[in-house]
């Protein structure tokens, strides 16, 4: 067996993967810098902060109105430089460039945590658990909610409930934040058993136990409106996905040769079904940490998602870069791994037949 | 257009084209009807333009299911005299002149005016005219109101006058010879009977029949002049009820549907487009086109969609058909542009595009002419699928406060309602009507996109 061509090939990917990450690192510093823009806010708050400690500081009372200035001025230079703001953009967009992809994500321009730091790794750890509890947690009960439902629909394809689920396969057209307007206003609003929105009680509870109870309370409504909105259409392609597959000729070939049908389904149905399952499932579980904007903001949550709302409407271009790197990074170590985990599975990959 | 007509033999695409159908007509009869400068206008004027409008009341049609009618709005105006409005002046002396207006109207409904208002307008070049305000109940009870001295403009908010109301409270005590444990609200005094039932919100009913409202004017100028108009504002009004600054939701969401429509339909057909055409030519081209297509697919895959575009959006205040061409520009190479390039590929190893290039069709010829139109067909589902969510974009923007601050919309009036806590006060109305109308467009896109699948890619319909 040529071990050579995988292993280049791999090889290539990784450079090209890796090439990719630069490229679009570069792309988000530039774009969440507005192509120079956020610099001017930066450089006005300095300016401002600059001259407001000036003219507060009693040190400075004697003098007068030119030497103030010039103090002023000089001051604000020092800062400039202090921040980095000397060189030109171009300069500075490469170094942000390779801090960001050493992972140094530096300190914030204006959002801080909630434990007060201005480091950008801080601001993002404090929100990533709360996502990862709310949005991995409800994307892995809906992918396998629907990858059974959608297997048990592809056995009783054309039976009642299957009927019933395609019918309302529509219903998903809505996304998950709208349902979950109506089940705020059914459960908080009109029958008030579950919360309005936030993660955890006000005050919340000393006691872990009543803690973790608490956010559990907090998380039904959230969880069950993208289960409302994206149930019915994972269900339904799930079931049109095994179907196609179950209707390939050498499946219908194994039947005719007279295997028995639980290892026809699993030898011929689903084993050709496991490389795009894992794809899918590994790219959801990956995008869920970046959060959902809307639906935090309709529910109130404190997670990644809201942050780069906040980071974006107020320009803060290090918090912005630091989520954009660290979900490059990830999205190529994925993506990269999946094709070594295809170059193990996949024999067409093994012996080097290279689908472009 | 033929292959549209199965269309029709599914129930559900039925329902679909129905709605559709309904939200096209009503578009052309919005923009037939209200020109959009005058829609805009009308959003943004302030409560001024909206004075004789009840705040935060209900639709119109509630009405209809409750067996307890809600009032609607009276507005009785000297301005426009008639059989309900009696304005008869007398001269008394050589400079007095006594101005008497009788306002009489029926009250039916089941439940208070949310507001009672006097609006004046009075003409005088020294001396104002002086007004004597009275109102008579049903069984002949006269009220006093007030005595005043009216400016040119003026007003008299019955219904909010802290004064009257102590005033009021005072006179039924009287009568009634005990004080009940709450302050009665102006409105229910005048509405109400002046009896036990008064002294507890609950039981207290209206008293249905002819109301008067009696201004007698002393005018001190033989030319002065002056004008009531009396509204008593209703709880419902029109067919998507009032906000919290009396605007007329209906106008917003009348203009909603022709911009819903129109955003997520073009949004929708040039994102596929562009993205086709991209598909095809890098498919087509191969080589190093096509490598730096893919890598710039790749590195929009990174880019986060909706931070960009609120970063662009808040920054220069954008109209909402900048951000259709943001969000065209953002999904351009969006994941969609991988899924065209492999048909693409395995069309362009087919006889007829080898039949092409023999007898000498150029590049250019092959990918318009011959290879965009084959994909059409499959890519229309899922073109009108994707309208859907497009129409959410802009109102989840409008959520998030950073759509068109000009534009009345849909997710603009959801987004009113949650900022004015409509779901903590109550006003479910407020929320739900654009809601259902979002859902509506949503849901019948939905439908006719589905159905479309099972007609254009018939091997979905086999199995």
């Amino acid at each position: 067996m040529n071990l050579l061509r995988p292993v280049l090939y791999l090889a290539r990917r990784a450079l090209v993967l890796a090439l990719t990450v630069v490229v679009a690192v570069y792309a988000a510093i530039y774009v969440a810098n507005m192509g120079g823009y956020v610099d001017e806010i930066v450089k006005g708050e300095a300016l401002l902060r600059v001259s407001q400690e000036v003219r507060a500081n009693p040190a400075y009372r004697g003098l007068n109105e030119t030497q103030v200035r010039n103090l002023i001025d000089q001051l604000y230079q020092l800062e400039l430089r202090r921040l980095g703001f000397d060189q030109p953009f171009i300069v500075r967009s490469f170094n942000y460039l390779y801090s960001a992809l050493s992972l140094e994500l530096g300190r914030s321009l204006f959002l801080s945590s909630d434990s007060g730091s201005r480091s950008v790794r801080v601001i993002i750890m404090e929100r990533l658990p709360n996502t990862v509890l709310l949005f991995t947690t409800t994307q892995l009960i809906l992918f396998f909610l629907g990858l059974f439902t959608g297997l048990y629909l592809s056995r009783r394809y054309g039976s009642r409930v299957d009927k019933v689920i395609s019918l309302l396969t529509p219903l998903s057209s809505l996304p998950g934040w709208f349902y979950g307007l109506f089940l705020i206003l059914l459960f908080a609003s009109i029958l008030r058993i579950l919360p309005y929105g936030g993660m955890v009680d006000v005050p919340p509870p000393t006691d872990r136990f009543q803690y973790a109870l608490s956010v559990l309370r907090h998380m039904v409504l959230p969880v069950l409106s993208w289960l409302t909105a994206y149930f019915f259409i994972s269900a339904y392609t799930r079931r049109t996905f095994f179907l196609i597959f179950s209707s390939e000729d050498y499946v219908e070939v194994a039947r005719a040769r007279g295997i028995p049908e639980p290892l026809v389904r699993r030898r011929y149905i689903l084993r050709p079904t496991l490389p795009p399952i894992i794809t899918d499932l590994s790219l959801t579980l990956l995008a869920s940490w970046t959060g959902a904007i809307i639906t935090e903001t309709v529910f109130n949550w404190p997670g990644v998602g809201s942050l780069f709302y906040v980071a974006s409407v107020t320009f803060d271009t290090p918090v912005l870069v630091g989520l954009v790197v660290i979900y490059a990074y990830l999205l190529a170590i994925t993506v990269f791994v999946l094709e070594v985990v295809y170059a193990v599975l996949d024999p067409r990959v093994r012996a080097g037949v290279m689908t472009r | 257009m033929m292959r549209l007509k199965p269309l029709l033999r599914y129930k559900s695409s039925l329902v679909g084209v129905g709605i559709l159908c309904f939200l096209i007509i009503l578009s052309v009869y919005t923009v037939a009807t209200l020109p959009f400068e005058e829609a805009a206008r009308l959003w943004r004027a302030g409560e001024l333009t909206w004075l004789d409008n009840p705040r935060n009341a209900l639709p119109a049609w509630v009405n209809f299911f409750s067996p307890t009618k809600l009032p609607e709005t009276l507005i009785l105006n000297t301005q426009k005299p008639g059989p309900d409005v009696i304005k008869v002046s007398v001269r008394a002396g050589e400079n007095i002149k006594i101005s008497r207006v009788e306002m009489n109207f029926r009250y039916g409904f089941d439940d208070f005016p949310s507001e009672i208002n006097l609006f004046f307008t009075s003409t005088y070049r020294t001396s104002p005219p002086q007004l004597t305000i009275s109102w008579t109940k049903p069984d002949g009870t006269q009220i006093p109101l007030r005595r005043m001295t009216i400016a040119r403009e003026d007003r008299f908010y019955i219904s909010s006058d802290t004064v009257l109301s102590t005033e009021l409270n005072q006179l039924m005590e009287n009568r009634l010879g005990r004080k009940p444990a709450y302050t009665v609200p102006t409105s229910t005094i005048l509405f109400g009977p002046f009896d036990e039932t008064l002294l507890n919100p609950e039981s207290v009913k209206v008293v249905k029949g002819d109301y008067r409202l009696s201004v007698e004017g002393l005018l001190f100028e033989p030319e002065a002049d002056f004008d009531v108009k009396l509204v008593v504002y209703g709880k419902v009004y029109g067919w998507a009820g009032t906000d919290h600054l009396r605007r007329d939701i209906g106008i917003a969401l009348l203009w909603g549907t022709p911009i819903a429509l129109l955003f997520g339909v073009s949004a929708a057909v040039s994102i596929a487009l562009i993205q086709m055409t991209i598909g095809a030519v890098s498919a087509w081209f191969r080589g190093g086109v096509d490598t730096v297509m893919q890598r710039i697919t790749e590195v929009f895959l990174v880019l986060p969609f909706l931070p960009v575009l609120i970063m662009v959006s808040t920054l220069y205040k954008v109209n909402i058909w900048v951000i259709l061409l943001i969000v065209v520009f953002l999904s351009s190479f969006g994941p969609g542009v991988k899924n065209y390039r492999a048909l693409f590929l395995q069309l362009r190893e087919s006889p007829y595009i080898e039949a092409a290039r023999s007898y000498g069709a150029g590049d250019l010829r092959i990918v318009v002419i011959h290879l965009i139109p084959r994909v059409l067909p499959t890519m229309i589902p899922s073109v009108v699928l994707s309208a859907a969510d497009f129409v959410f974009l802009e109102a989840a923007l409008a959520i998030l406060g950073i759509g068109d601050p000009i534009t009345p919309t849909w997710g603009k009036v959801i987004q009113d309602a949650f900022y004015f806590g409509a779901l903590f006060k109550g006003h479910y109305y407020w929320v739900l009507i654009p809601s259902a109308l979002l859902a509506a467009t949503s849901i019948s896109f939905a439908l006719i996109g589905f159905a479309l699948d099972k007609i254009f890619n018939p091997r979905l319909k086999e199995v």
